[in-house]
């Protein structure tokens, strides 16, 4: 088993406040130290509610937000963050607003060129080939690459940003709610391409949503982001068919499911980034938080099999 | 709210503090040294020597400006050569003047161009949209001292309605309706700028604030239009009306200079042309930071009155 | 290019601008070559010539120097420093503005710490200082207006390019490889270019003025030379004996100013997209009706929309949004309207009330009936006491919806008194039980807060509350958890189901798929393109969908505990409802598609359980 993706205690504090000197007013975690591993052609689904890290998570790997520490292997190497083109070979990122990813000032054309004259030194007629190449791996007429972005629809911009991440040949892409942007009868087209580009390409995906019914759909394996910690790991099937944090529970438990009952109204929101609570930042919400829970920030640990929680006291399934 | 007031006059001493440098900095630059200037050219070597030691100009230029500073800070802004009086008192006397003038057309200015903008966004392509646009941009364009000018070729020549110049009569003047009568052109004619670029700038405020998701809200709850447009919507508007306030301040300060040489108003502007041409740097110094440092305060009291109308500022 | 010309002429005032601005500088061009007198040479004897002498079209000034000769060398030095003056600010300020937004941190801090020093100087100051250090004289005025205005581009630029530096796009660039300074050259600069126009455009008039005005102070120009302030500076001590030699200045540089304002304000309307498309126009209180004919009352129920007809009419386009809709809703039911954006799902709830935004809608054709009463074209003042009394909103994003600078309380108590002349008091106590009823947690203590102080879930509460506030009949929710997170989500959903059980409340649901419908509403109808495409009870519409897109929609979304799989994807995408096909508007789509299908009208059919499709499901 080959590992794509490996991070290592990964972490991002942002500073609130920046004073001309000194230190800053606050700080806050937006990521706690994060080890995550995925395997050579899986399907990493990352899910979690606003505010629980994920697009800091997906930024990190890409080199777009510097961590504060850790480390990210990627086939077995440490990612050398000196040489953007090098990062930029390895691992690329698509965008959850197609429209803002692409620059109104170019025509498709030349959004494409730019990976392939930088990161792979590609000119001339080769460069025209590739070019019709990727635009044929996603479904898109020749005639529109020298069209502006604006005349493109939201599902036709997001395979235009899906194109120019797989200019660069990557072995990695970061998809950060891909189809959130999009109208519901044009996601499940993107999110099947996503799927036979994986295949024609032998790529490796994170695929990062708040959509639980969508990473389940497309995830191999699934981990689950809150406050800033994975609170859960698992395969995808048994994430949320047994979810054994309490937390991937209560997702599942609110994702709409047509006939089932609408839940109870309990209240209960994320802790304030700013003051955060000592132990569980869940337990403030969790029907089975302990003392324990308030004063000691649980660890992930495997609970049963590949199925790894971060609680003190997991659910029996 | 009182910590912030506090905060924002604690960040105000490093701008004052920068004013002074940058001031203190552009008058070092002047060429030829003011002894020279005070003594005239036929004066001995010897003369302006001792004249430099005795204003402090042999020193180096970082103590001469703490020595300068430390005096301002006592209140010695130095002695204007040209009118042979304390610079701070000169000062005074004519701030007075100009503050009466410019605070009048500042107060115009923002009644009127507020009113105008808002009465435009909410007849937005009516008649009275058209016809105020047509003003501003007008009143935008004109030169205002070209404008005070012809105020006073109609309404002082022709008409006799304004006296033409002063600030009061020479004969019997001094009480208020004589200031009144004297403070009408020219404040008029000072406001007219600023009224315009307000007016613009509101009218543009409320049409992007009308269009917001709230305006929609408190219709849908059945606010009257007339409150949601006055109430609603111009408060959201204000938001971005105030920092334009702030800055039209100042535009009404300089604007002040010129209406003081049209209108002979004896003012703070009218001195510091005067100075320049005479070459009277203690007192273009002097002036120039105490206007500045007035600026300053009033920025701090926009800035206050943004805070209180906007609650997410303070956080 | 001849976009922005089209764009530009079809403002008449810019224009008319464009137009006068071209002669005045096509008379400056060739003031060398014209005909006329000397500009310096004096003439004591023939003093303050009045305009239309002999030899002296426009007269002569206190020298007997020739007026007209004198202007137009003066309009000469006027714009040239005017325009030298935009340009010199105009870069070096984009240049700094550009150079901060972009790399943020300490490099912005400072730059923007020493630009805020310059504008706490009102700027006359400034520009008088630097005069007394360069001395009078017009290239130093002009150096003086430019540095001046240096720092207000510099802080206007940076604004933008913050924003463009936050752009998706630029972080895309990134990964692609690019360096700073392409990424500065390639991608931030273009995007710039058309603010700094802009910017340079509508204050080119200003910089005229300023340096007019240090010419007028006898700051700028020096004699014999003169630019338009300077003649105007040394006209005003004749100004009642002589008043041409002041007027024939001033009018000059009142002239060109205007139309150089004039011009920039065509400029900026053509180069902002937003103001190109006419979406600034401000949305009237009701929405715009030009109705030919009022359909017959039909159905009866509490609220009856018949043949409902809403478009937009943006320039020559006519957006289709609305297209003969008919919904009932009957008191105390939960009515699901189901559509993607463009569908007109939102479009029709807003048409309920007028609350569409006009321009650029319209409401062509239809009627909306309360209670039998016909709301389409009803007077403003019998809308007004009917909104948020008998029909009240829930709208999507509660952040966006509540007014940002009242406090919840306040915006609560205004929604009761603006219908019931209660006291603050009674009307205080009510907003209080109001919060309680939306389970908000110390609500007495809540009711103070401001919008931004509380989570997206407890605004939406408080949207709901508004909405309850003068107990409607009718709650018409525009997909009031679409912006909240799936836990949240749930929460709302319950608390909204529980009230409408406990007030028997009649909800118009509207969503984008069918997950949160079928668990909450009593019927369904679905849209598309404008159009009403299928309606029934939720329970039968779920378990047997007729038309095809309801079936395929249904089976596109992915629903939590189907597993890893293949998706059933739509092909193609939404009709354009300005470009609407013939027939169904589904059939470029539709795998089921005939002939017939793209051809004339297809009516929606059945009565409890309708469908508009000509081979539905299930019908063999």
């Amino acid at each position: 088993m080959t590992l794509a993706l490996k991070t290592m205690d990964l972490a991002k504090t942002f500073d609130i406040g920046q004073r001309l000197i000194g230190p800053p007013r606050a700080q806050v975690h937006a990521v706690h130290p994060v080890s995550l591993e995925v395997r050579q052609g899986e399907t990493l689904g990352i899910v979690g509610e606003s505010g629980c890290g994920k697009s800091t998570l997906a930024r990190m790997l890409v080199g777009l937000t510097p961590p504060t520490s850790g480390s990210i292997e990627i086939e077995g190497r440490a990612l050398d963050r000196a040489d953007p083109a090098a990062f930029g070979r390895l691992i690329q990122y698509v965008f959850q607003d197609p429209v803002s990813s692409l620059n109104p000032r170019k025509t498709i054309r030349q959004i494409l060129e730019v990976p392939l004259r930088l990161l792979h030194g590609l000119r001339g007629a080769a460069l025209d080939a590739r070019i019709e190449e990727l635009f044929d791996a996603v479904n898109l007429r020749p005639e529109f690459l020298d069209r502006y972005p604006h005349e493109f629809s939201g599902g036709q911009a997001q395979r235009i940003g899906i194109a120019r991440a797989l200019a660069a040949s990557p072995r990695i892409l970061i998809l950060d709610e891909p189809v959130s942007a999009l109208d519901v009868s044009v996601q499940a087209q993107v999110l099947n391409l996503l799927a036979d580009l994986k295949a024609e390409f032998n790529l490796t995906y994170l695929f990062i949503s708040h959509d639980l019914a969508v990473v389940e759909a497309v995830s191999d394996r699934i981990a689950v982001l809150y406050f800033g910690s994975v609170v859960e790991t698992g395969p995808a099937e048994k994430v949320f068919a047994a979810p054994r944090h309490p937390y991937t529970k209560l997702l599942a438990d609110s994702a709409p499911v047509v006939g089932r009952p609408l839940g109870g109204a309990q209240s209960g929101e994320l802790p304030d980034p700013l003051n955060p609570p000592p132990g569980c930042a869940f337990a403030g919400r969790c029907p089975r938080a302990s003392d324990l829970c308030r004063a000691e920030v649980p660890l992930l640990r495997a609970i049963e099999g590949d199925q790894f929680a971060a609680c003190h006291h997991p659910r029996e399934c | 709210m009182g910590g912030y007031i506090l905060k924002r006059l604690l960040s105000a001493i490093p701008v004052l503090l920068g004013i002074t440098v940058i001031v203190f900095l552009i008058m070092a630059m002047i060429p030829g040294d003011p002894a020279t200037a005070i003594l005239g050219s036929y004066a001995t070597p010897e003369n302006v020597a001792r004249l430099n030691r005795h204003l402090g100009l042999d020193e180096p230029l970082w103590r001469q400006y703490f020595i300068w500073l430390g005096n301002l800070m006592q209140g010695d802004f130095g002695r204007s050569f040209a009118l042979n009086r304390p610079v701070l008192d000169e000062i005074l006397d004519r701030f007075s003047a100009t503050l009466i003038l410019a605070g009048t057309a500042f107060v115009l200015c923002a009644l009127m161009g507020i009113l105008a903008g808002v009465i435009s966004a909410a007849r937005q392509y009516g008649l009275a949209d058209k016809a105020i646009t047509f003003v501003v941009i007008l009143g935008i364009s004109v030169p205002s001292f070209f404008l005070g000018m012809m105020m006073i070729l109609l309404f002082a020549v022709q008409l006799r309605w304004f006296p033409v110049s002063g600030m009061y009569s020479i004969w019997g003047g001094g009480d208020l309706p004589d200031l009144i009568r004297h403070l009408t052109m020219p404040a008029l004619a000072l406001s007219v700028v600023a009224t315009g670029v307000i007016a613009r700038l509101s009218r543009g405020a409320m049409l992007e604030v009308l269009r917001q998701d709230f305006i929609r809200t408190a219709r849908a709850k059945g606010v009257h239009e007339r409150r949601v447009i006055w109430g609603h919507a111009l408060r959201a508007a204000m938001v971005s009306i105030i920092p334009v306030l702030g800055i039209q301040a100042g535009f009404v300060l300089s604007g002040a200079v010129y209406i003081e040489m049209v209108f002979q108003w004896p003012g703070v502007g009218r001195m510091l042309v005067d100075a320049i041409l005479k070459r009277d740097i203690l007192l273009v110094q002097g002036g120039v930071v105490f206007i500045a440092a007035c600026y300053v305060g009033f920025n701090i009291v926009v800035d206050v009155a943004q805070a209180w109308l906007d609650p997410r500022i303070k956080t | 290019m001849s976009l922005f010309l089209r764009l530009l002429f079809r403002n008449k005032l810019a224009g008319l601008g464009a137009v006068v601005l071209g002669v005045i500088v096509l008379l400056a061009l060739l003031t060398p070559i014209l005909p006329l007198h000397p500009p310096n040479a004096t003439n004591t004897a023939s003093r303050f010539l009045r305009p239309l002498s002999e030899g002296h079209l426009l007269g002569t000034d206190h020298l007997g120097r020739d007026l007209l000769s004198r202007l137009l060398w003066g309009t000469r030095l006027s714009l040239a420093v005017g325009f030298a003056a935009a340009l010199v600010a105009g870069l070096v300020g984009a240049a700094i503005g550009v150079m901060a937004g972009y790399f943020g941190g300490r490099t912005d801090n400072v730059t923007m710490r020493g630009v805020d020093m310059l504008m706490a100087f009102p700027y006359i100051l400034l520009a008088l200082a630097i005069v007394a250090v360069l001395g009078p004289g017009l290239l130093n005025a002009l150096i003086a207006v430019a540095v001046v205005n240096i720092p207000f581009f510099a802080r206007n630029i940076r604004g933008v390019t913050v924003g463009i530096a936050h752009r998706e796009f630029i972080d895309a660039a990134k990964l692609a490889g690019m360096g700073h300074t392409r990424i500065l050259l390639t991608e931030v600069v273009p995007n710039i270019v058309p603010v700094v126009v802009i910017a340079m455009s509508t204050t080119i008039g200003w910089m005229i003025l300023e340096t007019a005005g240090l010419s007028f102070l006898g700051l700028g120009s020096q004699p014999p030379q003169a630019d338009l302030g300077s003649m105007l500076g040394e006209a005003r001590s004749a100004l009642i004996t002589a008043p041409h030699t002041s007027i024939v200045p001033g009018v000059m540089i009142l002239l060109i100013v205007m139309s150089v304002n004039l011009l920039g304000d065509g400029i900026r309307d053509a180069l902002d997209p937003r103001l190109r498309s006419g979406a600034l126009a401000r949305p009237m209180a009701t929405t715009r009706v030009e109705r030919a004919q009022t359909p017959a009352p039909k159905g009866e129920g509490l609220l009856s929309i018949d043949e409902l007809e809403t478009q937009f009419h943006v320039g020559p386009r006519v957006y289709k949004a609305v297209n003969k809709v008919s919904l009932e809703l009957r008191p105390g039911e939960c009515l699901g309207l189901i559509g993607e954006s463009g569908s007109g799902k939102s479009v029709t709830a807003l048409s309920v009330m007028g609350l569409v935004a006009s321009p650029p809608g319209v409401i062509t054709g239809g009627a909306v009936r309360l209670e039998g009463q016909d709301l389409i074209g009803a007077p403003y003042e019998v809308l007004r006491s009917l909104r948020g009394r008998k029909v009240a909103y829930i709208f999507q994003d509660p952040l966006a919806t509540l007014h940002p600078l009242y406090r919840i309380g306040d915006q609560l108590t205004e929604a009761i008194r603006v219908h019931e002349p209660v006291s603050h008091a009674e009307a205080h106590r009510r907003a209080v039980r109001l919060l309680e009823d939306v389970r908000i947690p110390n609500a007495a203590a809540r009711i103070n807060a401001f919008p931004h102080e509380l989570s997206g879930g407890m605004r939406q509460r408080v949207g709901i509350a508004m909405a309850l506030a003068n107990d409607p009949d009718i709650i018409i929710a525009d997909e009031p958890t679409t912006a909240l997170d799936v836990t949240v989500q749930a929460q709302i959903l319950a608390l909204l189901d529980d009230l409408r059980r406990s007030r028997s409340l009649a909800i118009l649901f509207i969503m984008h798929d069918f997950g949160v419908v079928g668990q909450l509403c009593d019927r369904v109808a679905v849209m598309y393109g404008g159009r009403i495409v299928e309606a029934g009870p939720t329970a039968e519409v779920l378990a047997a969908p007729a038309h095809p897109y309801t079936k395929r929609l249904i089976s596109c979304v992915p629903e939590l505990g189907g597993g890893r799989r293949v998706l059933a994807a739509i092909p193609g995408l939404p009709p354009a409802v300005d470009r609407l096909p013939d027939g169904c508007a589904f059939a470029p789509r539709c795998d089921k598609a005939q002939p017939d299908c793209r051809r004339g009208e297809i009516e929606l059919e059945g009565r409890a359980r309708k469908v508009r499709c000509l081979y539905p499901e299930g019908a063999s």
